[in-house]
């Protein structure tokens, strides 16, 4: 394999409505076996794919939201949520899963993925990557 | 580095075009396809919202799109140019990556 | 300059798959590569041979079939979104235990990897969505 890119997976819808988070988070499942610089970011309606409590058992689809919780397995610990999709949605970070990984490299102590960035720090985050998935 | 930047709906469809406005850097580009280039149209709702972003970022219409709705040159807000699929090629060869707002 | 693709609604409903195409002729006149077009999430359709369009449209099939046999583009079709939608190639189907396979000359089925292996090998990458 050549040299490592930063991937950045854009998520902008909600859940269930459509496919597109779900598959989205397919493709960055599979995608951590490739051992490149993984980001999620999470805005618009996007940030509603984090939100705890989800039920889908009267929708009889599979509740898909414990695997964000799994990608901490798979090395992929950065997920940016943007704070103003979060305010224009009434939603505050205790709305959204607790989502950790273990850092390894600072003995496996646990920390949280998710961080919380301004507009424009996302803006600051889409231009430093190689390549943008959006879905 | 800068990022060419595509939006494919319609301003009034679908809030990808201001969000997208809302994540440029200067030195970006937009380029507006398929339904997006009714983004382009001045004198509407979003118009000042893309006119206002003008001087930082170069806008684009993807003119075989605009021509196929019937958009002529002349309805759309001045500092919007068109290209073709040439010129949609050459303006993602030029940015450093390119990020659809779909 | 080497550009990948990605393809990730289906034919004919969304513009997606025209634009690409369009976007894709463009870049080889031009004198870049593409060395791989992707299909995700209701794009893999755009690989059925089963399509019938009316006879004065163009046959959005056809168009990337012709593009791949004469400029020798990997017309990659993700599985698990094939699967989900009943794409299948005449492996997967025996596999799945189908009476039928549906998949047009030019396109392969293979898994997500392809998609990223696509990222880390181009220069560029261009969604076509919704």
């Amino acid at each position: 394999m050549s040299e490592t890119k930063k991937f950045l997976y854009v998520n902008r819808k909600a859940p269930y409505g459509t496919i597109y988070a779900l598959e989205s988070l397919e493709v960055v499942l599979i995608g951590a076996a490739f051992e490149q610089d993984v980001s999620l970011a999470f805005l618009d309606d996007g940030v509603f794919q984090l939100t705890k409590g989800q039920d889908t058992g009267g929708i009889g689809v599979k509740n898909f939201s414990p695997t964000f919780r799994a990608l901490g397995d798979y090395e992929v610990t950065k997920l940016y949520v943007e704070k103003e999709s979060l305010a224009e949605r009434g939603l505050t970070e205790g709305d959204l899963q607790e989502i950790t990984f273990e850092d390894e490299d600072d003995d496996y102590e646990e920390k949280p993925s998710i961080h919380l960035v301004s507009r424009s720090e996302m803006a600051d985050i889409m231009a430093d990557q190689d390549v943008v998935l959006s879905f | 580095m800068s990022t060419l930047h595509t939006v494919n709906k319609s301003p009034f469809d679908s809030g990808s075009l201001v969000s997208c406005l809302n994540h440029c850097k200067d030195g970006d580009a937009v380029l507006m396809i398929e339904d997006g280039v009714y983004g382009g149209l001045s004198g509407t709702t979003v118009s000042d919202a893309v006119q206002g972003k003008t001087d930082a970022v170069d806008i684009f219409v993807l003119s075989p799109d605009a021509d196929a709705r019937g958009l002529n040159a002349g309805r759309m807000m001045a500092g919007i140019s068109g290209v073709d699929y040439d010129g949609f090629v050459e303006l993602v060869a030029q940015h450093d990556r390119t990020q659809a707002w779909l | 300059m080497k550009f990948g693709v990605v393809i990730s609604e289906g034919p004919y409903t969304h513009q997606a798959a025209d634009s690409a195409y369009h976007f894709v002729k463009s870049a080889i006149a031009l004198g870049h590569e593409v060395p791989r077009v992707f299909f995700y999430h209701d794009g893999v359709n755009v690989s059925t041979r089963l399509s019938v369009p009316p006879q004065d449209e163009r046959n959005i099939q056809v168009n990337w079939t012709n593009l791949a046999k004469e400029h020798g583009v990997d017309l990659v079709v993700c599985i698990a979104a094939a699967q989900r939608r009943g794409l299948l190639d005449e492996n997967e189907a025996r596999r799945q235990g189908k009476d039928a396979d549906n998949i047009a000359e030019g396109f392969r089925i293979s898994g997500l990897g392809q998609l990223i292996e696509m990222g880390i090998q181009t220069d560029r990458l261009v969604t076509f969505g919704d």
